[in-house]
């Protein structure tokens, strides 16, 4: 497929909406159906190679409003079953088709409060968008209404015009809450406890605060600034956040409570450990947790090479284990960083791989080349224990295991092997251990996940928590709807 | 931010910065270390062992030696000034009970994270035998806080400059020979020796600790930058360790890791000198 710019996309899109609006007539289902799903204008993929800019550029007015009449507005409305923190869909994607923007975000805002940030990076496509009318009629889930990136224009034309307001804050309660972490979770949770009088103060273990979308998911899929701007009006509403600060060895969950008098805490502290795959040569030069790859990236900023003092090594040809968003970041990430080749391996197929459809694409646009059914069993170094090749096995599909995908069996005797100086193992996250280890009585998973009931309360009294250090790994929007239930049950402790 | 107190040069390359940190002077412990870093947006985040507090006064000290960037430009700050990030404490700290008789190890810097286990280890009541190893006599710190310590101080340098012309081992060896032998020894210094002292109590069974100073970028186990090899498991040093047990320590895997960056590093360093001489070039 050739790459259309932006300026063709919004040249259709106005043509078209100029010839709707010339009617008058409200437009029938059928109508509706024909109205072609707009694309998302992005950066050309041979220039977005070699920059850290937004690869996503963001609808026209005209493209969200053409999106948006794609609706047909189902008295079902499947699509909010499918969200998370159930949006009122048809609801706002209406609001949006009449161009009344403002109250398609105002409509957002009651259930979500992070927009800019989901509509970019939730799975939409296993979410909202899955069970899409208009998606199951034109038989592609590729064809749904695009409610994510309507979420998105409405959220980035709210944020720019500088009209967004600071929230009310109730009279003071005297009551004082600590939420440590400070990623959608904890975000989440300071907003709604602080809007209800309570003080919050916020504890971050990192210099900055924003967990995985600072850290993590790297500027070209979300611009900091975005996150930055939650982080703002946060403070502006009187949360206090205090970077630098690690629960567990600055200051114990106890000392919290009972020293600083904490009347209760939320802890959101996210995924952390990376998993290694424990196969010979992991630990050779040249062996990255992405973790480790994505932070120096991101959050030290190596990729500005004159002014970042934590750098990355340039690679000639990396391969990324793993085929999930946070393996796509890094694959994408080490392009960025002009690797000549990057290499993705994946033991399944692309159908079980866990990352988002348009990181898959964007992905494949940039040169990542994909190897399915395939799997590392040794990394081998040279003389000076920097990775010189990775020693691969091949795969086929058995029968599926308890998650329902088929299970990867490995070939005997397939093994080959690649030529690579750079390894970045992205399989996934374990549970931070630090709380639990200084918090005995409270209660987890044999994997380290915190239990907590239906209010979001753990076992230790006015204890909450949410996000991935109690789901393991998940989404944003799954950690932000945790977030809202322990800050309902928190202020209603509070309240009492 | 934390406030820097008060600065003292102890040697050529090595210095004292006492810095205003209460939480930390409160909860640390010997073993313990900060991570610290001089730049939000762009500096490296550097761990130092905490060498000494004080929970009264709110503060901790800080004794590094000027290898690169990061710790060339504390070095040029100065009391009044204020270092941007300090995170802490990080680590397990060292299991100190009375073992009988521990034998300390201190190598160059290694004296400075040495000092508050070796004062740990006094107060358990051990019997204190300390080594103490530097290139020359000008590189050597801390003499006579040790010397506080020590029943017994054994001190070398490596050009005979000031004590015994050895290396740190020779006189590690003549102790293990001794009867009864030492209970326990720790060893802290560069990984080279870490590595020599671990395969010189090997032989004579005494359990030898050591602590590693891996790069580190997070310290709180989220990076596994500081990953290491200890009996063919892989471990991170900011959250399993430092300490480990030396015989188990992987060290000539750990050497290479430390190089990664040895490139670079050396440019950003040379960096800094050339712009420290353009500097007073110019005035
Ligand atoms: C590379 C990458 C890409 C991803 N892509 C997507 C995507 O496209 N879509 C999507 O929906 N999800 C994505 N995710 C997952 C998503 O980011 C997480 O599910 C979400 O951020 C979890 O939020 P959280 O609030 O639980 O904590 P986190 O965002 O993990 O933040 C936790 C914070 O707590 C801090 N912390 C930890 N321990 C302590 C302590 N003891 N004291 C103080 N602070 C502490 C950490 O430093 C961190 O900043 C991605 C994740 C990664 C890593
Ligand atoms: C737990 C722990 C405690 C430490 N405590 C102290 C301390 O109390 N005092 C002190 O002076 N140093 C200590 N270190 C070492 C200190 O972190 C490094 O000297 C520092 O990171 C170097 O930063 P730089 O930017 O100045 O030099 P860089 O430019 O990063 O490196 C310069 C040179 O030092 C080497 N190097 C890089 N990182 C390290 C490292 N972590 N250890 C040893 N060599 C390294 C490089 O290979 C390079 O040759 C400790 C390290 C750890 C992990
Ligand atoms: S929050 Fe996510 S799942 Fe819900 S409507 Fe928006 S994009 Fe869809
Ligand atoms: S399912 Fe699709 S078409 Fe139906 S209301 Fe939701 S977004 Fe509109
Ligand atoms: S420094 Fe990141 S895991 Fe230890």
């Amino acid at each position: 497929m050739s790459h259309k710019d932006k300026e063709q996309l919004a040249g259709e899109a106005n043509e078209l909406m100029s010839k709707i609006l010339s009617t008058g007539k409200q437009l029938s289902p059928k109508e509706r159906l024909a109205i072609p799903a707009q694309e998302m204008p992005s950066q050309d993929p041979d220039k977005r190679r070699g920059n850290m800019s937004e690869v996503a550029l963001g609808y026209t007015p005209e493209q969200t409003r053409l999106e948006a009449m794609r609706c047909l507005k189902c008295k079902t409305a499947p699509c909010i079953e499918g969200c998370p923190v159930r949006i009122d869909i048809p609801g706002f994607v209406s609001a949006a088709a009449e161009g009344n923007f403002q109250k398609s975000i105002d409509i957002i805002k009651k259930n979500s409060l992070l927009p800019a940030v989901c509509g970019r990076v939730c799975p939409q496509e296993v979410q909202c968008q899955l069970n899409c009318t208009v998606g199951k009629s034109l038989k592609s889930v590729d064809k749904a209404v695009s409610i994510g990136r309507i979420e998105r224009f409405v959220a980035d034309l709210e944020r720019k015009s500088d009209k967004q307001e600071t929230p009310a804050i109730k009279p003071q309660t005297g009551k004082k809450v600590a939420v440590i972490g400070s990623g959608p979770a904890s975000i989440t949770v300071a907003a709604d406890v602080r809007r209800e009088g309570h003080a919050v103060t916020m504890f971050e273990a990192f210099h900055k605060p924003g967990g995985v979308m600072m850290y993590g998911i790297p500027e070209f899929r979300l611009p900091k600034a975005i996150v930055e701007k939650e982080i703002n009006t946060l403070k502006s509403m009187g949360v206090e956040i205090k970077t630098s600060f690690v629960v567990g060895r600055t200051r114990k969950l106890r000392d919290l409570i009972d020293k600083d008098g904490f009347d209760a805490v939320f802890i959101g502290t996210g995924a952390g450990l990376p998993k290694f795959m424990n196969i010979e040569g992991e630990n050779l030069v040249g062996v990255y947790s992405a973790n480790e790859f994505l932070t120096r990236v991101n959050l030290m900023r190596a990729y500005d090479r004159e002014n970042a003092d934590t750098p990355v090594a340039y690679s000639r040809k990396v391969v990324v284990l793993g085929g999930g968003n946070v393996a796509m970041d890094a694959a994408r990430s080490a392009v960025r960083l002009g690797a000549q080749d990057v290499h993705l391996v994946y033991r399944r197929t692309e159908v079980e791989m866990p990352a988002r459809i348009e990181e898959v694409r964007h992905a494949k646009e940039e040169g990542v080349i994909f190897h399915i059914l395939e799997n590392a069993k040794r990394i081998l170094g040279d003389e000076k224990g920097h990775v010189k090749a990775m020693e691969c096995l091949r795969y086929e599909l058995g029968a599926p295991d308890d998650s329902g995908r088929r299970r990867p069996v490995e070939i005997r005797g397939s093994e080959f092997t690649m030529e690579v100086d750079t390894v970045i193992v992205a399989i996934g996250n374990d549970s931070n251990p630090l709380i639990k280890q200084t918090t005995p009585e409270m209660v987890t998973t044999k994997w380290g996940n915190i239990i907590v009931d239906e209010n979001g309360k753990t076992s230790v009294d006015r204890v909450y928590a949410g996000g991935d250090i109690v789901l393991g790994a998940a989404t944003v929007i799954l950690a932000m709807g945790q977030g809202r239930t322990a800050a309902a049950s928190i202020n209603k402790l509070l309240a009492s | 931010m934390n406030k820097i107190l008060e600065k003292k040069q102890l040697s050529n390359e090595v210095f004292r910065m006492k810095v205003h940190a209460p939480l930390i002077a409160e909860e640390r412990k010997p073993g313990q270390f900060v991570i610290v870093q001089l730049d939000s947006d762009f500096g490296e985040r550097i761990p130092l062992t905490i060498a000494d507090a004080n929970t009264a006064e709110g503060t901790i000290t800080l004794i590094f030696q000027t290898v690169g960037k990061t710790t060339h430009n504390l070095a040029d700050l100065n009391p009044g000034d204020a270092i941007q990030n300090l995170l802490g404490p990080l680590g397990r700290p060292t299991h100190i009970e009375k073992f009988g008789t521990v034998v300390c190890v201190g190598g160059g810097i290694g004296v400075a994270p040495l000092h508050p286990i070796a004062e740990g280890m006094k107060k358990a009541g051990n019997k204190m035998i300390i080594i103490m190893g530097a290139r020359n006599k000008e590189l050597l710190i801390m003499e006579d806080l040790m010397g506080k310590i020590a029943d017994e101080l054994i001190i070398c340098t490596d050009d005979g400059s000031y004590g015994r012309k050895c290396l740190v081992t020779e006189p590690l060896k003549e102790i293990c020979e001794r009867v009864p032998k030492p209970d326990m020894a720790v060893a802290i210094g560069p990984p080279i020796m870490m590595k020599f002292c671990a395969q010189t109590t090997k032989p004579y069974n005494v359990p030898t600790v050591v602590s590693l100073n891996t790069i580190m970028i997070d310290g709180t186990g989220m990076c596994g930058g500081c990953r290491v090899t200890v009996g063919g498991k892989t471990k991170f040093v900011c959250v399993d360790g430092p300490e480990f047990d030396g015989h188990q320590v992987d060290f000539d895997n750990m050497m290479k890791r430390l190089g990664a960056y040895k490139n670079l590093e050396d440019k950003a360093h040379e960096k800094c000198h050339l712009e420290e001489s353009m500097v007073k070039a110019k005035k």
